[in-house]
């Protein structure tokens, strides 16, 4: 069986010969034309004047768009309708597209896309959280708050209490392929769109809009993404539409594709966030109650903020049984580029602030911060898969979804139907664990998140035992102390995170996806999901799962691009969901077929379907042995369909996110890690010395793809939170446009020593082949190295750290000055 | 535009162009030559998306114009793949799953080429002294030197 083999990613040979294409290699007709954004440069205000004569002039330029000449919907906003292509009026952050150049080539259109002559009537931009907070400038009516608990008593009655600030910066995704699209317009004004994209749907509803046609006249394809990580999900909308736009508009195929810094300007990145937090807690680090309220700034228009913002709030307790708590969440609107989704989705920097308070809390008791974190875990689940099922929390079925999307809004985009929306899939199926046996259960109540959400499948005593083993972290911890009080100049620290990662859409109805698979009469398969490959693996875990279901060999199954013509209304892929939804649903369509096959063969051989069995490339029927392809042809001739559709929706989901109750999650993932680094106190300059990282993938589809993800999404957590700086000034232009000036791991980054292992269990719930999503959760891993960076600061003086993320040198520099007081 | 005529050995072939005098080697090589295995990341130099080799120096095709190719003998990963020079490493970083996204492979394997023919050694501090200038957004670079680590360790062995 090919499932939970560690086979190579499917297009390694294209890879490594130069034969993968992406969407500036697919060839192109002769004349295809080449686009360029004429950008905004002023952070808010009025357009009071557009000459764009000398645009028109420039050599290669063959039309020039302005908002005016849009034929329909001016809209690449995946929800809010607030997001026009081409700006009508006003501006709202420095880089925000207000003409369109079609030209020639790539560069006459760049170049030309510079010769616009803007004047505007400038007003002051909201840049920081504080503007944005004095001029109530945010998004939904006001603050989102959610609560569990008594937490003013409890915060009171407390045996101690303590209060902190984290903010952390945001981050550019700087996928290494830029955003890109490709138009080809065909008879009868149907449009195809090759795009870069997480989201094909969304691609092909933006377009359909643009160019009022019905979304069946648009087809979006994608092969493959150079990296993706959330910044492909809606902001490849602005491409693909302008290029279809242009493509109607001139009869010709029209290609787009950002340079670096038009694509760091334009696009939106990771929300930044400030986390401030009150705690109180008992002489062993346990917390008795806590309020956090979290600033996000949203950027200029609304994209997915809302549910990036409620997975902050929803991440607010980690791994942490949370007796009373309260968190609040403002969304604020700000003239910057619009914060998108990235890997991990808000995640993170919920994660971060609880951390944060560990941390701080632990110092202040003079313990070991892993200690102080264990006593504060979930508790462990218990009874396994025999327990009681329990009833979803809300009523099935709402309709405000069918309202929505009325309105012309996309239902599959995470942006969707803003607010009071209450979708439920099922009831529920959920695990009961042992509260009533556990020595803590009368303390802290039920085993409960601050949502309301009983945790059923938590995994990191154990696995937070083996790690500390595995990496010897006592001694080292020893060794570390030691070390530092015989060295004034260096210092080293070391720092243990785990996550509990919520894994499902949290926007209940996206949950759901479709496959198509074919059996040729050859024996050959065709696969077809509504999943995207951005690197991640996916096609190759799903193909893993289609050649298991026929039992036949991973390269009889001919993976195919994303198309929305085969598989309709998807799902973006995000939220690390992709192979659950998409495994399943290919999973369901193969099962169709081999049924159907085994029914006619049993038929033919006058037995019944189950003496049919499919594996090793051969098909055993009673005591015949035929060929994988002589059964499918066997079929053929018998006039069977070797053909279906595969369809799966997870269950047990049930979510009110207004009120911040129910059960948003089928389960968790989880992982932990333990980092070691060094500093340099008289300069702050820092090292990662070693990580080591042991993450849970259930039963794992693919252990050598899932690995490559944790250690891949380590390396990006960590970047965030150390090199990776995004600097606005205070006119709010981004100044970090380039990799000159922004600065991702290179190789000298990562640690020396990487040591990188999967927990073994499978995933209780009832998920492809047992296996656990892993795309977003190893991300929160990286948050070790900051709290290392943090630990090793502390042992410079008496005072705590507080170190800000990302922790550059000239942070570190500073949290070292402000420690020794 | 002023353009130029000039011809370029590219893995092997010769290619006459008349290109603009201002289009870096990597836009001569996609667009002229119709090599769109070499990428590109950033357009300044700093990603290595763009890497190749030209007249045995390992270059970043966005920094190089075109025109100082001329006469030159420029090798890209199309290139290593059809001589076989990159075989083994090609397989390394099958086995050690040392791509995702792969849009970093090709000037990755171009640079890691650079490193082993001049007689690297597998020492894991050099080759990532070597490779800093390439990123790699995906993998975290862990699986990328230890596939070039496996290809000098199996060149080496007895
Ligand atoms: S494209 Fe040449 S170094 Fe990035
Ligand atoms: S594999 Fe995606 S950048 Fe390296």
């Amino acid at each position: 069986m090919s499932v939970a083999k560690p086979l190579p990613h499917d297009s390694a040979p294209l890879h490594v010969t130069g034969q993968a294409r992406y969407i500036d290699d697919i060839p192109t007709p002769a004349g295809t034309l080449h686009l360029a954004f004429g950008l905004s440069t002023v952070a808010r205000g009025t357009i009071i004047g557009v000459d764009l004569s000398a645009v028109r002039a420039a050599t290669g330029v063959v039309a020039v768009l302005t908002a005016a000449d849009l034929p329909f919907a001016n809209d690449v906003s995946p929800s809010n309708h607030d997001e026009p292509l081409l700006a009508t009026g006003t501006v709202h952050y420095i880089g925000q597209p207000i003409f369109c150049v079609v030209a020639t080539s790539h560069l006459s259109a760049r170049k030309a896309a510079r010769l616009g002559k803007i004047d505007y009537a400038e007003e002051t931009p909201i840049l920081t959280i504080e503007a944005a907070l004095a001029a109530n400038s945010r998004f939904e009516d006001g603050p989102r708050i959610w609560s569990k608990g008594d937490v003013d008593a409890a915060l009171t009655r407390a045996p101690h209490r303590l209060q902190g600030r984290i903010e952390m910066g945001g981050q550019e995704h700087f996928y290494l392929e830029g955003q890109a699209a490709l138009a080809l317009p065909q008879e009868g004004g149907d449009m195809i769109v090759h795009s870069s994209t997480q989201h094909p749907t969304e691609i092909q509803h933006k377009v359909a809009e643009a160019l009022g046609l019905p979304m069946n006249a648009v087809r979006c394809e994608v092969r493959r993404m150079g990296g993706g990580f959330g910044g492909k999900e809606s902001q490849g909308n602005a491409l693909a539409v302008a290029c279809a736009v242009a493509a109607r508009l001139t009869g010709k195929p029209c290609k787009m594709r950002y340079d670096r810094d038009d694509d760091m300007i334009i696009t939106g990145k990771r929300h930044d966030f400030r986390i401030d937090y009150d705690v109180g807690y008992d002489d062993r680090g346990r917390v008795q109650g806590i309020e956090f309220t979290q600033y996000t700034r949203c950027g200029w228009a609304m994209d997915l903020s809302l549910p990036v913002a409620d997975r902050a709030m929803l991440h607010a307790d980690n791994a942490y049984l949370l007796p009373h708590a309260r968190i609040t969440s403002h969304r604020l609107k700000t003239n910057t580029q619009s914060a998108t989704a990235y890997r991990g989705f808000g995640g993170p920097q919920g994660v971060l602030g609880v951390e944060r308070v560990m941390d701080h809390v632990a110092h202040a008791l003079g313990l070991d911060p892993v200690q102080v974190r264990q006593v504060n875990y979930y508790r462990a689940a218990e009874g396994g898969l025999s327990a009681p099922h329990r009833p979803a929390a809300s009523p099935p079925e709402d309709i405000s979804g069918t309202k929505a999307g009325q309105d012309g809004q996309d239902m599959t985009s995470r942006g969707a139907a803003g607010g009071g929306q209450r979708i439920s899939s099922g009831t529920g199926g959920a695990r009961r664990f042992g509260a009533e046996h556990s020595p803590q259960a009368e303390d802290y109540g039920p085993n409960t998140t601050p949502y309301g959400m009983e945790v059923t499948d938590f995994a990191l005593h154990a696995m937070t035992d083996r790690l500390l083993a595995s990496c010897d972290y006592a001694a080292r911890r020893a060794a570390i102390a030691e070390w530092n009080a015989a060295n004034p100049i260096l210092k080293r620290g070391i720092g243990f995170s785990p996550v509990k990662f919520g894994i499902s859409f949290t926007l209940t109805h996206l949950n759901q996806a479709g496959a198509l698979v074919h059996v040729y009469q050859d024996g050959s398969i065709h696969l077809n999901h509504g999943g995207t490959e951005m690197g991640q693996g996916l096609f190759q875990k799903v193909a893993q799962v289609a050649a298991s279901r026929f039992g036949v060999d991973v390269s009889a199954v001919k993976i195919t691009a994303t198309d929305t013509g085969k598989v309709p209304n998807t799902s973006a892929t995000a939220a690390s969901s992709g192979s659950d939804l998409n495994g399943m649903a290919v999973q369901a369509a193969c099962d169709t077929i081999r049924d159907r096959m085994a029914a006619c063969l049993a038929d033919l051989a006058q037995t019944t379907p189950d003496k049919v069995r499919f594996a090793e490339g051969r098909v055993h029927v009673g005591a015949e042995v035929l060929s994988f392809a002589e059964a499918a042809a066997r079929v053929y001739v018998n006039r069977v369909s070797l053909s279906a559709t595969g369809f799966y929706k997870t269950p047990d989901l049930s979510w009110d996110r207004i009120r911040g109750q129910g059960r948003p999650f089928y389960y968790f993932a989880h992982g932990a890690a333990v980092t070691e680094v060094v500093i340099d106190t008289l300069t702050g300059e820092n090292r990662i010395l070693r990580t080591d990282i042991l993450h849970d993938a259930g039963a794992s589809l693919n252990p050598a793809l899932d690995i490559g993800q944790v250690e891949g999404g380590y390396v990006q957590g960590a970047g965030w939170l150390t090199t990776e700086e995004l600097v606005w000034d205070d006119k709010g232009r981004l100044r970090t446009h380039a990799p000159s000036t922004y600065k991702i791991p290179a190789v000298s980054d990562r640690p020396p020593v990487f040591n990188v292992a999967l927990w073994d269990q499978a995933n209780p719930a009832a998920t492809v082949y047992r296996s656990k999503a892993v795309g977003e959760p190893p991300f929160m891993l990286g948050i070790s190295a900051l709290l290392a960076l943090s630990d090793a600061v502390a042992a410079c003086g008496p005072a705590y750290p507080a170190l800000d993320a990302p922790a550059t040198p000239e942070r570190i520099l500073t949290a070292v000055q402000k420690v020794r007081g | 535009m002023k353009t130029k005529d000039i011809s370029v050995i590219v893995n092997g072939e010769e290619v006459r162009a008349s290109v603009p005098v201002r289009r870096n080697l990597v836009d001569f090589l996609r667009t002229d030559a119709g090599l769109t295995g070499s990428h590109v990341g950033c357009e300044h130099g700093v990603c290595g998306a763009c890497t190749v080799e030209v007249n045995g120096a390992t270059v970043r095709g966005c920094l190089m114009l075109a025109v100082q190719a001329d006469g030159a003998t420029v090798t890209t990963v199309e290139g290593f793949a059809a001589s076989g020079r990159s075989a083994a490493l090609a397989a390394a970083f099958t086995r050690r799953n040392a791509l995702q996204c792969g849009f970093c492979t090709p000037g990755m394997l171009a640079s890691a080429l650079g490193y082993i023919d001049r007689g690297g050694t597998a020492d894991r501090a050099a080759i990532r002294e070597h490779i800093s200038g390439n990123y790699c957004r995906c993998t975290g670079y862990q699986s990328i030197v230890e596939a070039i680590c496996d290809v000098i360790e199996e060149r080496t062995a007895p």
